[in-house]
């Protein structure tokens, strides 16, 4: 079977705007697949990092989207430093999973991940560092998990590796203004915790209606 | 040897024996690490995956912090912290458009001019594995173990500037520096799965089951670690990953640090070896390793 592809398909917008915005070069791939053979997480992929980068090259971004790989992407560079092409195929990744963030398209299977990073954001700009029992209870919580990880917690506490309460720091302030400003000028409103499996997370949604405010301004 | 120490929200809490050994050796080296005051989280992997601008501005924060204290060199030991610090410096370094935003956010300038470097680094090139050896006083003569590096020490490159790419020997350099035997094994940069740990533990599971695996086979007996979330996914997950493969390895897992201390006769306490989750003190008492005082 023949199959033209013409010329508005190559240089597709979605693969303009990419290139521009994070700089990579994704037309420079003429895929030999090295990326896919050292990803440690390929074996649960819905697409393989190179095909993720031939469907940005032919401009399919609804597919690339709502793909469940770019969740997946551990960001263990792994494919970026064997690029024969040096496209770097992480910051690639990271690229799209922030457009998906943009557009709330979150693909129902994969949505701990996203769920998490914005626990976890939502945290640091309370506390200013890491608080792991808020993160793990907020995740568990919302995630509908609840009893995750339950039985390491008393090891944890008895090796004191985890504290009840959160950290303190002096000027919490600064740090929640770095979060606001960089959500101004990166343009990135942090759209809704979108978890479609769980019911619950729409009762929830008033506790978290922080987040909520903050994420549509 | 002066250095703003950046320890990293992981040090404070999971990884309390990281940041107990590592102000151990560097005291009885003479190494001095003082403290970021007020430090923040780097913001890890959801920062960068979320918001651009936030992953370089909340490093570049605690850099610029580091740089109020006069010192222009910071020191840290968890693998993700180095990665995001060296990161925004490049960042700051060579883009200008990303620079005039940060500098922005953060609301002072900042030109990358503020060196980090992973306390690794510090150990074997700039103190110098001649003078640990005159120090040493309790060789860890017959201990086998497995140097793992993780993703995030030597990749990328051009910008950790730290070791070899896919083959790194620093830590195994150190090692024999101890008189240990650091076995030679292919998973040295593997992924151990790192931030799933809580998202999509199945995958953690297996990777760092196939890393264990492997140390294993190579006849290791324990693996030497240089960050927090390695140390954390073999070892706190260890017991899951045992009985979901019905394997046996009771494998401790150790930083590099822990080794390091217990060579220069430092208590086994103060490193925190009794904070491991695989309890680490058979294996250092069956090779004579314990240091009785």
């Amino acid at each position: 079977m023949k199959w033209f592809i013409s010329h508005n398909t190559i240089r597709s917008p979605f693969q303009l705007t990419l290139e521009k915005d994070c700089g990579e070069k994704v037309s420079h791939c003429y895929q030999c697949g090295k990326c896919s053979a050292g990803c440690p997480i390929a074996f649960r992929m819905d697409f393989l990092p190179n095909q993720i980068i031939r469907m940005t090259q032919l401009g399919m971004e609804q597919q690339v989207l709502s793909s469940r790989t770019i969740w997946l992407c551990a960001s263990c560079l792994t494919c970026t430093v064997r690029c024969p092409r040096e496209i770097d195929i992480a910051e690639i990744m990271d690229y799209l999973r922030r457009q998906a963030y943009k557009k709330g398209i979150i693909p129902v299977e994969e949505t701990e991940i996203p769920l998490f990073n914005k626990i976890f954001l939502r945290n640091i700009e309370l506390f200013g560092r890491l608080y792991e029992m808020g993160l793990i209870g907020m995740f568990n919580l919302l995630s509908g998990e609840f009893f995750k990880d339950v039985f390491l917690a008393p090891k944890m506490f008895l090796k004191q590796k985890i504290s009840v309460f959160p950290p303190r720091i002096k000027n919490i302030k600064e740090t929640r203004a770095i979060f606001k400003r960089s959500g101004k000028l990166g343009k990135a409103h942090r759209d809704r915790l979108l978890h479609p499996r769980l019911l619950f997370l729409n009762l929830s949604r008033k506790i978290i209606g922080k987040i909520a405010k903050r994420d549509n301004p | 040897m002066k250095y703003a120490y950046f320890p990293g929200c992981s040090l404070h809490s999971t990884a309390k024996e990281y940041d107990l050994s590592t102000k151990e050796v560097a005291k009885a080296l003479g190494i001095e690490l003082i403290e970021i005051p007020d430090w923040i989280c780097c913001g890890a992997t959801p920062a960068h995956i979320t918001m651009h601008l936030l992953s370089l501005a909340l490093p570049v924060k605690n850099l610029l912090k580091a740089k109020g204290m006069d010192s222009y060199e910071v020191v840290t030991c968890c693998a993700a912290c180095f990665s995001r610090l060296k990161i925004a410096n490049h960042f700051m370094r060579e883009d200008i458009e990303h620079r005039k935003n940060v500098e922005e956010i953060v609301g002072e300038p900042y030109k990358g001019e503020v060196r980090v470097r992973h306390f690794l680094d510090v150990l074997v090139n700039v103190f110098g594995l001649k003078n640990i050896a005159e120090r040493i006083n309790n060789r860890l003569s017959g201990l086998k173990v497995a140097c793992y590096y993780g993703c995030l020490l030597t990749r990328p490159p051009e910008i950790t500037q730290l070791d070899d790419l896919e083959d790194p020997h620093l830590m195994d350099d150190l090692m024999k520096t101890l008189d240990a035997e650091p076995v030679k094994w292919p998973y040295k940069t593997e992924c151990c799965g790192a931030s799933f740990s809580l998202t999509k533990t199945d995958i953690v599971l297996k990777l760092s089951g196939d890393i264990l695996q492997m140390a294993h086979d190579e006849g290791a007996q324990a693996i030497v670690v240089a960050c927090p979330l390695c140390q954390s996914n073999l070892d706190l997950r260890q017991g899951a990953i045992e009985k979901k493969y019905k394997k046996n390895f009771n494998m401790p897992i150790f930083y590099f640090t822990q080794l390091v201390g217990l060579a220069l006769g430092i208590e086994p306490k103060k490193l925190g070896l009794d904070k491991h989750i695989v309890n680490p003190l058979p294996l250092l008492k069956e090779r004579k390793v314990l240091v009785n005082k």
